[in-house]
C-alpha cells in the first residue's frame, strides 16, 4: 500500500498521541483529505478498470446491497431452530470462535456441573437428614480438611478458566497491523456514521429502516438500516468508536464484538471477519429515548468488491488513490499545517 | 433500672401492671413520627419497603406487559398518562423512565430499607443482647431521610427530563446521558433522592457499627456474635466506604448539570468514563450491601431449621469479610467496554473470579450445615434452600460474566439481566421472604399460615424462573438491554419471559393474604415458635418483644459458644 497510507496512519496516531481532543484532528485530516479524494475518483475508474480485471467496470457504479442470510448475523427465533435461540450466534471472526470454543467447552460445562453438584447436595439432605429420616442431629461443627477442599478446588478451577480466559484478552488487544483498513464508527443520537479516513473520508450516515421499509428489502426489521457500514472480509479491520452527544456502544454479536463509543475518547480494537455476509448488531449503551432504534449492520465483501463500493461511494483505495492522483499527496502533507 | 428515654413517657397509662414499663409505649404520633424505638422504626422500614416493592414491582410488569411482543404497545398511552406529549420520543422516553425507577426503588428504597433498616434494626439489638441502637434518634433520621429520598424520586416523574417526564438515565446515571443528555429538572430531583437516600443509610451504617461494637451484651465476644450481626457489620462498613464516593460522583454530575463545571464534560477536559469508575467503585461495593444481610439471615435459619450449629462459623463470617474487601477492588468489571486498556481488563477479570472462592465457601458450609442435621421445612426454610440454589446458579454466571473476553459480546445484553435478577430478585428476595417468615411470629406475635408460605414459595420459585431463566437464552442471542422494543427473533422468549411475571405476580397474593390472615386472625406466637434449633436471643423474648428488653442485659458466659445463646440452665 502505498506511502499516504502510512502516513496518514503516522499522523493520526500522532495526533492522539498528543492528547488533542480526540476526534478533532482525525476529523482535520479527513476533511483534508476528502476534498482531494472525489477529484481522483471520477477520473480513477477507467484507469482502475484496466489496471485490475478481476473488478468489472459495472460493479464499480452500481452497489446492490448483499441479501442477507436468515440465521447469519443474526439472532434466530425459537420457531425457526429452538436449539439455536439458546445460545449465542454463530460466530464469524476468529476471536469470536475463540471465545465461544471457551464458553461451550469450558465455562458452561463448569457452571452447569456446579449447578447441578449443589442441586443434587441440596435433595441430598432433604431427603436424607429431613426430621423424619433423621431425628437426632450431628453436632458437627468444623471439618478441616472438607473446608480446605472447597476452598482449594474452586480455586483451581478458577485458574483453569484464567487460562483460556487471560488468552482471549490477548488476542482481542492484538494491535491491528499499520495496513489494517481503518473504520471511525461515531455514535450519534440515534444513528450511526461510518468515517473512512484511508479511502478519501467516505462517511456513511446510517439509519434504521422502518418496518416496512426493513420488510420489503427482506431483512429483519428493527434491525436493517438504510446504509451499512461496508468492509473487506479476511482483511484486518481498526475498528474506531467514538460518539458526539452520548455514550453508545458499537456491537455485533456475530463478531464477539462490542466497544463503548463515549465522546471526547477514541476506541480502537483489531477486527477481522471471516468470510462475506451480513451481519446485525445493536447500540449497547442506553442513549437516551430511540437507543434502541440505532441499529448496525455490517456488510463484509470480498476485497475487491469493497473496492468496487469505495468507488461507488466516491472515495478511492489508499495505493489506487496516490496511483491515480498524485495530486492527493499533497492533501496530508498540507494536514499538519491545518 | 428503667431505661425508658423519659421524653417519650408522654402517655401514662396506669391501668397496666409494673410490668409494662417496659412496654409502655407513647401516643400515636410520638410513637410512630418521633420514634427512637429500633423495633417500630425496623417495622416502618418494613413497611416503607413493602410498599416500595410493590411500586418497583408494578413497574416491571408495565415492561414486562411491554416486551409482551415486538413493537411499541402500551408506552404512549404511559405517556400521556405522566402528563408527556403524545409523539414517539415521550412514549419511547417513559420506557427509560421505567427501566431507572424500577432499579431505584428495588436497590435503594426496597432491598436496602428491608435488609438494612427492618431486619438489621429489629434483630441486631435483639441478637446480641442490647436495649436499643446507640443513636436512638439518629435512627429516626435515617428512615425520614430515606422516605423523603422516595418521594423525591417519585416527584422525579413528573417534572421534565429531557424528551419527556421523569429521568430516563438508567439506575446507573451515566454521564453524559444524565447531564447534557436530560434537560429539564427530572434528573436533579432523581440524583437528589440518592443523595437523601445516601445519606439516610451513612447514618444508619454508623449507628449500626457503633451499636454492634459497643453494645454487645456482657460475654459476647465478636466470635461469639449470629452471622446476621456480622453481615450487618460488614454490610455497615461497606455503606460507610461506598456511598460517600456516590455522593460525590452525583454531586458531580449535579454542578456539571447546574452550575457550568465539566468533571464528566470532554469539551471542559473532563471525563465520561471518570464517572462511571466512581460511580462503580460505589455500585459493585452496592450489589453486596443488597445481599450480605440476605446470607446472614440464610445462616440463621439453616441453623435453626438443621437444629446444627453454623458450619465453619468462622470461616462463614471471614467469608462475608473477605467478599466485601475484595468486593471493593473488582468495580470495573462493569465497564469491561468502556476502553479499558489490555492490563486493567485482565486484573479486573482475575479479581472478579476470586469473589467466587469465599462465595463457594458459604454455598459449601450452608449445605454442611444441614449434613447430619434434623431438617424440618417450616416456610424460612424452604425459602432458603430456594435461595441457595438459585444464588448458586446467579453466582456461576458471574463467573461467565467476570471474563473480560467473554463479557465483549454479553455486555449490557440480557444475560446480565438475567445474572443480577438471579442474585438479587432471587438472591436478595429469597432471603428476605426466608427471614421475613422467620421473624414474623416475633415482630408481629402472629403466627402466619404455612400453607400459604409455602403455596407463596413454590408459585414464586416458579414464576422468577419463568421470567429470568429464558433472559440468559435472549442475552445470548444478543438482545439489547433497556430496549422497549426488539426484532422478531426474540419474541418467544420474551413471550415465556412475561407469562413468569404473571405468576408471579400472582403469587404475591399469598404473601399479602398471609399478612392479613395472620394480623386478624393468626394463632398467638410463642416466644419460640421454632423449637430447640432456634437458639439465639431474640428467641428468649415474648412475641413480640416488649417495647424496651433487655432492661437486665443478657449475660453471654464461657459456657456459651457462637451459637446456643439462651440462659445456662442449671
Amino acid at each position: 500500500m502505498g506511502q499516504r497510507d502510512t502516513r496518514m496512519k503516522k499522523l493520526f496516531l500522532a495526533a492522539v498521541a498528543a492528547g488533542l481532543a480526540a476526534f478533532a484532528p482525525l476529523s482535520a485530516v479527513a476533511q483534508d483529505a476528502a476534498p482531494a479524494a472525489p477529484v481522483a475518483a471520477e477520473a480513477a475508474p477507467a484507469a482502475a478498470a484496466a489496471a485490475d480485471p478481476a473488478a468489472p467496470a459495472a460493479e464499480a457504479s452500481a452497489y446492490t446491497p448483499m441479501a442477507p442470510t436468515k440465521g447469519k448475523g443474526m439472532p434466530t427465533s425459537y420457531q425457526d431452530d429452538p436449539a439455536k435461540s439458546l445460545t449465542f450466534q454463530d460466530q464469524y471472526s476468529a476471536n469470536g470462535e475463540y471465545a465461544l470454543w471457551m464458553h461451550d467447552m469450558i465455562l458452561l460445562p463448569v457452571i452447569t456441573a456446579i449447578s447441578l453438584l449443589v442441586l443434587g447436595l441440596l435433595l441430598y439432605v432433604v431427603i436424607r437428614f429431613n426430621r423424619k429420616a433423621n431425628p437426632v442431629a450431628s453436632k458437627t461443627t468444623h471439618n478441616t480438611a472438607i473446608e480446605v477442599i472447597w476452598t482449594i478446588v474452586p480455586v483451581i478451577i478458577l485458574v483453569i478458566i484464567a487460562v483460556p480466559s487471560i488468552t482471549l484478552l490477548a488476542r482481542q488487544y492484538e494491535t491491528p497491523p499499520a495496513d489494517a483498513v481503518t473504520i471511525k464508527a461515531t455514535g450519534y443520537q440515534w444513528y450511526w456514521g461510518y468515517e473512512y479516513p484511508d479511502h478519501g473520508g467516505i462517511e456513511v450516515i446510517s439509519n434504521m429502516l422502518d418496518e416496512a421499509a426493513a420488510l420489503k428489502a427482506g431483512e429483519p426489521h428493527q434491525l436493517a438500516v438504510d446504509k451499512r457500514m461496508v468492509v473487506p472480509a479476511g482483511v484486518p479491520l481498526r475498528i474506531q468508536t467514538t460518539a458526539s452527544d452520548v455514550i453508545h456502544a458499537f456491537a455485533v454479536p456475530s463478531l464477539w464484538f462490542k466497544m463503548d463509543a463515549v465522546p471526547g475518547r477514541l476506541n480502537e480494537k483489531l477486527l477481522t471477519i471471516k468470510e462475506p455476509g451480513v451481519y446485525y448488531g445493536q447500540c449497547s449503551e442506553l442513549c437516551g429515548a430511540r437507543h434502541g432504534y440505532m441499529p448496525i449492520v455490517v456488510e463484509a465483501l470480498p476485497p475487491a468488491e469493497f473496492a468496487a463500493w469505495v468507488k461507488s461511494q466516491g472515495g478511492a483505495m489508499p495505493g489506487e488513490a496516490a496511483e491515480a492522483a498524485p495530486a492527493a499527496e499533497a492533501a496530508p502533507a498540507a494536514a499538519p499545517a491545518a | 433500672m428503667a431505661t425508658t428515654a423519659e421524653g417519650f413517657d408522654i402517655h401514662h397509662d396506669h391501668g397496666h401492671d409494673a410490668h409494662d414499663h417496659a412496654d409502655h409505649k407513647p401516643g400515636f404520633f410520638a410513637r410512630w413520627f418521633m420514634s427512637t424505638n429500633h423495633k417500630d422504626i425496623g417495622t416502618m422500614y418494613l413497611i416503607f419497603a413493602i410498599i416500595a416493592g410493590i411500586v418497583g414491582g408494578a413497574i416491571s410488569g408495565i415492561m414486562r406487559v411491554e416486551l409482551a411482543e415486538p413493537g411499541i404497545q402500551y408506552l404512549q398511552w404511559w405517556a400521556q398518562f405522566m402528563g408527556g406529549a403524545n409523539d414517539v420520543n415521550t412514549a419511547l422516553h417513559m420506557w427509560n423512565v421505567f427501566i431507572t425507577a424500577h432499579g431505584l426503588i428495588m436497590v435503594f428504597f426496597m432491598v436496602m430499607p428491608a435488609m438494612i433498616g427492618g431486619f438489621g434494626n429489629w434483630f441486631v439489638p435483639l441478637m446480641i443482647g442490647a436495649p436499643d441502637m446507640a443513636f436512638p434518634r439518629m435512627n429516626n433520621v435515617s428512615f425520614w431521610l430515606t422516605v423523603a429520598g422516595f418521594f423525591s424520586l417519585l416527584f422525579s416523574l413528573f417534572v421534565p427530563g429531557g424528551t419527556g417526564p421523569g429521568a430516563g438515565t438508567g439506575w446507573t446515571v451515566y454521564a453524559p446521558l444524565s447531564t447534557t443528555g436530560s434537560v429539564g429538572p427530572a434528573v436533579d430531583f432523581a440524583i437528589f433522592s440518592l443523595h437523601l437516600a445516601g445519606a439516610g443509610s451513612i447514618l444508619g451504617a454508623t449507628n449500626f457499627i457503633t451499636t454492634i461494637f459497643n453494645m454487645r451484651a456482657p460475654g459476647m465476644t465478636l466470635h461469639k456474635m449470629p452471622l446476621f450481626v456480622w453481615s450487618v457489620l460488614v454490610t455497615a462498613f461497606l455503606l460507610l466506604l461506598a456511598l460517600p464516593v456516590l455522593a460525590a460522583a452525583i454531586t458531580m454530575l449535579l454542578t456539571d448539570r447546574n452550575f457550568g463545571t465539566t468533571f464528566f464534560t470532554p469539551a471542559g477536559g473532563g471525563d465520561p468514563v471518570l464517572y462511571q469508575h466512581l460511580f462503580w467503585f460505589f455500585g459493585h461495593p452496592e450489589v453486596y450491601i443488597m445481599i450480605l444481610p440476605g446470607f446472614g439471615m440464610i445462616s440463621q435459619i439453616v441453623a435453626t431449621f438443621s437444629r446444627k450449629p453454623v458450619f465453619g462459623y468462622l470461616g462463614m463470617a471471614y467469608a462475608m469479610v473477605a467478599i466485601g474487601v475484595v468486593g471493593f477492588i473488582v468495580w470495573a468489571h462493569h465497564m469491561y467496554t468502556v476502553g479499558l486498556d489490555v492490563n486493567t481488563k485482565m486484573y479486573f477479570t482475575a479479581a472478579t473470579m476470586v469473589i467466587a472462592v469465599p462465595t463457594g465457601v458459604k454455598i459449601f458450609s450452608w449445605i454442611a450445615t444441614m449434613w447430619g442435621g434434623s431438617l424440618e421445612f417450616k416456610s424460612p426454610m424452604v425459602w432458603s434452600l430456594g435461595f441457595i440454589f438459585l444464588f448458586t446458579v446467579g453466582g456461576v454466571t458471574g463467573v461467565v460474566l467476570a471474563n473480560g473476553g467473554i463479557d465483549d459480546n454479553l455486555h449490557d445484553t440480557y444475560y446480565v439481566v438475567a445474572h443480577f435478577h438471579y442474585v438479587l430478585s432471587m438472591g436478595a428476595v429469597f432471603s428476605m421472604f426466608a427471614g421475613f417468615y422467620y421473624w414474623f411470629p416475633k415482630m408481629s406475635g402472629r403466627m402466619h399460615s404455612e400453607l400459604l408460605s409455602h403455596l407463596h414459595f413454590w408459585t414464586f420459585f416458579i414464576g422468577v424462573n419463568v421470567i429470568f431463566f429464558p433472559q440468559h437464552f435472549l442475552g445470548m442471542q444478543g438482545m439489547p438491554r433497556r430496549y422497549p422494543d426488539y426484532a422478531e427473533a426474540y419474541t418467544y422468549w420474551h413471550q415465556i419471559s412475561t407469562l413468569g411475571y404473571y405468576i408471579m405476580a400472582g403469587s404475591m397474593l399469598f404473601f399479602f393474604v398471609n399478612i392479613l390472615y395472620a394480623l386478624a386472625a393468626g394463632k398467638k406466637a410463642a416466644a419460640n415458635p421454632w423449637g430447640e434449633g432456634a437458639t439465639t436471643l431474640e428467641w428468649t423474648l415474648p412475641s413480640p418483644p416488649p417495647y424496651h428488653q433487655f432492661e437486665t442485659l443478657p449475660v453471654i458466659t464461657d459456657a456459651h459458644d457462637y451459637h446456643d445463646h439462651r440462659p445456662v440452665t442449671a
